[in-house]
């Protein structure tokens, strides 16, 4: 027969799972929009992880091995989860006028996994500390795990490897220009003034070669191009391809030039959003973390 | 290599400077009807007007 110690120890683990999980949506507002369902699914699953996690090291103890088992099962599970994200973030990507990109949706799809173990890790721990201490001890482990997480829940963004500045927008006959970086061929006087009107330019200066190789990725500009065009606002419909915001690199420098046709006109505005887009994990490169890297760079 | 790019309309001051076949070709009579054209076009066809700046404008789907 279970005793009182094994419920303490499930039920410690399953809220502090659950609350964890929690305090980490929070975040995910602006990347990937929440809506009322999409957090009930992750809570949902979130319950399920803080289960089998807060269940195994107490069930080990009572020497019931089987519910160990269940640990395997739900990495299946969670697998499931990082698959039905990325499928349902690309469906919806192909009606954005901005598209996302497979690397930011690739991005998003494992966040949602990793968080998942997190919080089957989280409640293993606490429930393991609740039932061999007591419960004191459980909601310290919670407390330390709420502080990992909230360490490995956050990534690099743009603002940490690049300088985000004004450019100034102009044309060479029908070539647009940011300072000097060529970003495509425009034919009629009408978009050329809307854009000389409307337009808003920025270079992105990187700090180093790593952040250089990072900012060549072009998922990684799709995201910039992305996040910046969801919070000003896009002058552009369907029928108007040419107000898409671009994002070109300067071959000699590695510096990008982005140029855009927000709603709202304000350059200050962009050059926070564009400095708060995270870094992609799949877009990360670091050169200079070896010899051949660190050599080319001088 | 998957082809996305393609020219869907040429529009032409100069009928000697076009030719073949491929995408419709529209003659303009100055460069006030070519924009008009262009910008008609370019808003049926979702597509984006570049300018070869020798008086030939090409409507390109990205």
């Amino acid at each position: 027969m279970l005793g009182a110690p094994f419920f303490q120890a499930m039920l410690t683990g399953i809220v502090t799972g659950v609350l964890i999980r929690y305090s980490m949506l929070k975040r995910d507002y602006r990347q990937y929009p929440s809506y009322p369902h999409g957090t009930t699914i992750h809570l949902a699953m979130a319950f399920i992880a803080a289960v089998i996690g807060s269940v195994a090291i107490p069930a080990l103890a009572e020497k019931e091995f089987t519910a160990v088992t269940f640990l395997a099962l739900a990495a299946a599970q969670f697998r499931e989860v990082r698959g039905m994200e990325r499928i349902m973030l690309r469906n919806l990507d192909r009606l954005n006028l901005v598209s996302r990109g497979m690397e930011y949706i690739e991005g998003i799809a494992r966040v949602f996994e990793a968080r998942n173990y997190l919080v089957m890790l989280t409640s293993l721990l606490v429930g393991g500390a609740t039932y061999w201490g007591n419960i004191f001890y459980g909601l310290l482990v919670a407390f330390i795990a709420y502080l990992i997480t909230g360490k490995l829940k956050g990534g690099k963004n743009i603002g940490e490897i690049a300088r985000v500045r004004e450019g100034k927008i102009s044309f060479k006959g029908p070539n647009l220009f940011v300072d000097d970086i060529h970003f495509m061929n425009l034919g009629t006087d009408n978009i050329k003034n809307k854009y000389l009107q409307r337009g808003l330019g920025v270079i992105i200066e990187p700090f180093d070669d790593n952040a250089r190789a990072t900012l060549a990725n072009v998922g990684q500009r799709m995201a910039i191009a992305h996040d910046a065009a969801a919070l000003l606002g896009l002058y552009k419909d369907v029928d108007t391809a040419e107000f898409t915001p671009l994002l070109r690199r300067d071959l000699d420098t590695g510096r990008v030039g982005m140029v855009i046709v927000p709603i709202e006109k304000d350059i200050e505005l962009l050059i926070e959003a564009i400095k708060k887009v995270p870094v992609l994990e799949s877009a990360y490169r670091s050169p200079l973390k070896t010899i051949i890297g660190r050599k080319a760079s001088d | 290599m998957e082809l996305n790019k393609f020219i869907l309309a040429v529009i032409a001051l100069k009928p000697e400077k076009v030719g073949g076949c491929g995408a419709p070709i529209f003659y303009a009579e100055n460069k006030e009807e070519q924009d008009k054209i262009a910008t008609t076009l370019a808003r049926i066809t979702e597509g984006v007007v570049h300018d070869l700046e020798n008086g030939i404008y090409i409507i390109v789907k990205h």
